[in-house]
């Protein structure tokens, strides 16, 4: 039996080079058959099969013909490059042929018997010209409009699948979702080797993209729904990365930014490759904290990468230089990048693949994500923690350090709020402020640092014209031993106003 | 109705239904277009990248070039009723 077993393996598999997608498929689309891709209207359906065929004629060696019933060539031309597809290029090269076939009801008269050979010619004669590997039809439902027999075209569609897999073709055949059945003209009664259902729907004004693998024969496949994103380079589905943990843990350790709190954590400071989390209530200083961290990468000469949720970069710039804290000098010299952003202007997948983009483009060594707090309202809880159990091993897998801020709010435990991300993070340090003789004074102090010895104290803390400094007096004083957030009289801030001194 | 009929037959090989639409499409011109037409024959096996000029994705497809405008017609033209309305030769009738 274990032999049987052995010896049977999965059909071969072609490629997409859509990051993501050969992962949950296991290798692509199946090799030499026709898969079908069904979607709404603008659900991604016609830049899923460009990807597949550009993919393949620059990555793979394998020449594609685009046979489209829907938009002519130029046109679709134009609408692909802004996703970064030349298709003119790879025509002159002679690793792609895109043809159009154009079909309206009006002006067309049947009169007896026919076939569509012609289609059948014209595929062939383009596929024979470049040796084609792959297809793509988009949308071959178009003609169930364009011809009054629906006899003669079930046949015809029937004959010219087969016909594609005598050939040893690879095909996308891409098909308008229909209300009962996964395509409008039940398209999956012909094509059942595999299937590929996107969708793109709206939830609170935001909107997801998402594809599933309804069916794949002879293949293992994930049947989640994933999130993919279209952006300038393509398509990317989620996961990006593997879900395994079999990342390597460094023990080089890297400075804070601040001999006194390297101090605390065993007294070297964070270890690199790590995640950090600075979690507070507004106003405590959280920012500063980072921006210290991200200044003293920058002077070791390392790459920071600053993504914003909430300020501006030259906010930012400006509110650090109160602080003694100059980051527009790093930025001047090209190793510190900001990557601003809204935290609604899309949904949390969108936003966790642009910072895999960012970061796999700027290479950098030290990340801040400030504050994470905003990226999580955007997504329910399991999606934001699968995001970013999948952002947390990138970072880890490339061996970046990243320091999250998170914003508690001023009616929560300290402590509790962060239960669902605190588990990812190998460091959480909290910072407050406590009323004490009319002042208002910062702790601050270390929860956890896996894997290293760290300080149990609780110490105060003081933003200066010149950057944090951390009083090095130890022992908690009694007036910081209820550290919630909840007491005390306290200005509470809108989040956007937050007041940094 | 002096206009010159210029007309191209698609077909791809000497099928049965190639054929039937040629010699359909003869008797079709002889009695309503005699004198005034021209019938070019287009074997897409013989020359397969002609058929995207005229967008042709069934066969056979009769192709009416001139006069203007361009008007199709597939099938093996066996209806003659349907192909002397789709040459603009008698009008459509209401319920087709």
């Amino acid at each position: 039996m274990a032999k049987n077993r052995l010896e049977r393996s999965e059909i071969q598999k072609a490629p997409t080079g859509i990051p993501g997608l050969d992962d949950i498929t296991n290798g692509g689309l199946p090799q030499g058959r026709p898969t079908l891709v069904s979607g709404g209207p603008g659900s991604g359906k016609t830049l899923f099969g460009v990807s597949f065929l550009v993919n393949g004629a620059q990555q793979y060696a394998e020449p594609g013909v685009l046979m489209t019933f829907e938009e002519n060539a130029a046109e679709l031309s134009q609408d692909v490059r802004s996703l970064g597809y030349d298709l003119d290029t790879l025509v002159a090269q002679k690793k792609l042929i895109v043809d159009y076939i154009h079909v309206d009801r009006s002006e067309i008269e049947e009169t007896g018997e026919y076939d569509l050979e012609g289609l059948f010619v014209r595929l062939d004669h383009a596929i024979t010209q470049i040796g084609a590997k792959r297809v793509m039809l988009d949308t071959i439902e178009t003609l169930f409009g364009g011809l009054k027999d629906t006899g003669i075209l079930r046949a015809e569609l029937r004959r010219l699948f087969r016909w594609m897999r005598d050939r040893g073709i690879t095909a996308v055949v891409t098909a308008e979702r229909g209300e009962q059945m996964f395509t409008r003209q039940g398209l999956e009664e012909y094509i059942t080797d595999a299937v590929i259902s996107l969708d793109h729907r709206v939830h609170e004004q935001i909107s997801t993209r998402r594809i599933r693998v309804v069916k794949y024969r002879g293949s293992t496949h994930g049947t989640n729904e994933y999130p993919f994103l279209i952006d300038r380079d393509g398509i990317t589905v989620l996961p990006v990365t593997s879900l395994l943990l079999e990342h390597e843990a460094p023990n080089e350790r890297i400075s804070s930014g601040l001999k006194s709190l390297d101090d605390m954590l065993g007294g070297k400071g964070y270890f690199r490759a790590s995640t950090v989390l600075l979690s507070g209530t507004a106003g405590t200083g959280k920012t500063t904290l980072a921006a210290q961290f991200i200044e003293a990468a920058c002077a070791r000469g390392e790459k920071c990468m600053y993504f914003l949720f909430e300020e501006s970069p030259s906010q930012l710039i400006r509110n650090m230089r109160s602080a003694g804290i100059d980051l527009q000098k790093w930025v001047d010299k090209g190793v510190l990048k900001f990557h601003a952003d809204r935290p609604n202007r899309h949904g949390l997948e969108t936003h966790l693949l642009e910072m895999h983009h960012a970061v796999e483009v700027f290479d950098p060594d030290v990340i801040v994500l400030d504050p994470i707090t905003n990226l999580m309202a955007v997504g329910t809880q399991s999606d934001v923690r699968a995001m970013l159990t999948r952002v947390i091993d990138y970072f880890k897998t490339r061996g970046v350090t990243a320091v999250f801020t998170s914003l508690t709010s001023s009616t929560q435990s300290l402590e509790a709020t962060e239960s669902m991300i605190s588990s990812l993070m190998d460091t959480w340090i909290l910072v407050a402020v406590a009323e004490e003789d009319r002042k208002r004074n910062r702790w601050i102090y270390v929860l956890k640092s896996r894997g290293m010895p760290h300080s149990n104290d609780v110490r105060a803390f003081e933003i200066t014209d010149h950057g944090v400094t951390i009083t090095p007096i130890g022992k908690g004083s009694p007036a910081v031993k209820p550290l919630s957030a909840g007491s005390g009289p306290r200005r509470i801030p809108a989040p956007t106003a937050r007041k940094r001194k | 109705m002096s206009d010159n009929f210029d007309l191209r037959l698609y077909v791809a090989g000497q099928t049965p239904k190639a054929v039937r639409a040629f010699s359909n499409l003869r008797k079709i011109c002889e009695e309503h277009l005699q004198g005034r037409y021209s019938i070019e024959v287009i074997d897409l096996i013989e020359n397969p990248a002609l058929g995207s000029g005229d967008q042709i994705l069934a066969l056979p497809t009769l192709v009416r070039r001139l006069p203007a405008p361009i008007k199709k017609i597939i099938g093996d033209l066996s209806n003659t009723e349907r192909v002397l309305v789709g040459l603009d030769l008698r009008p459509r009738r209401p319920s087709s």
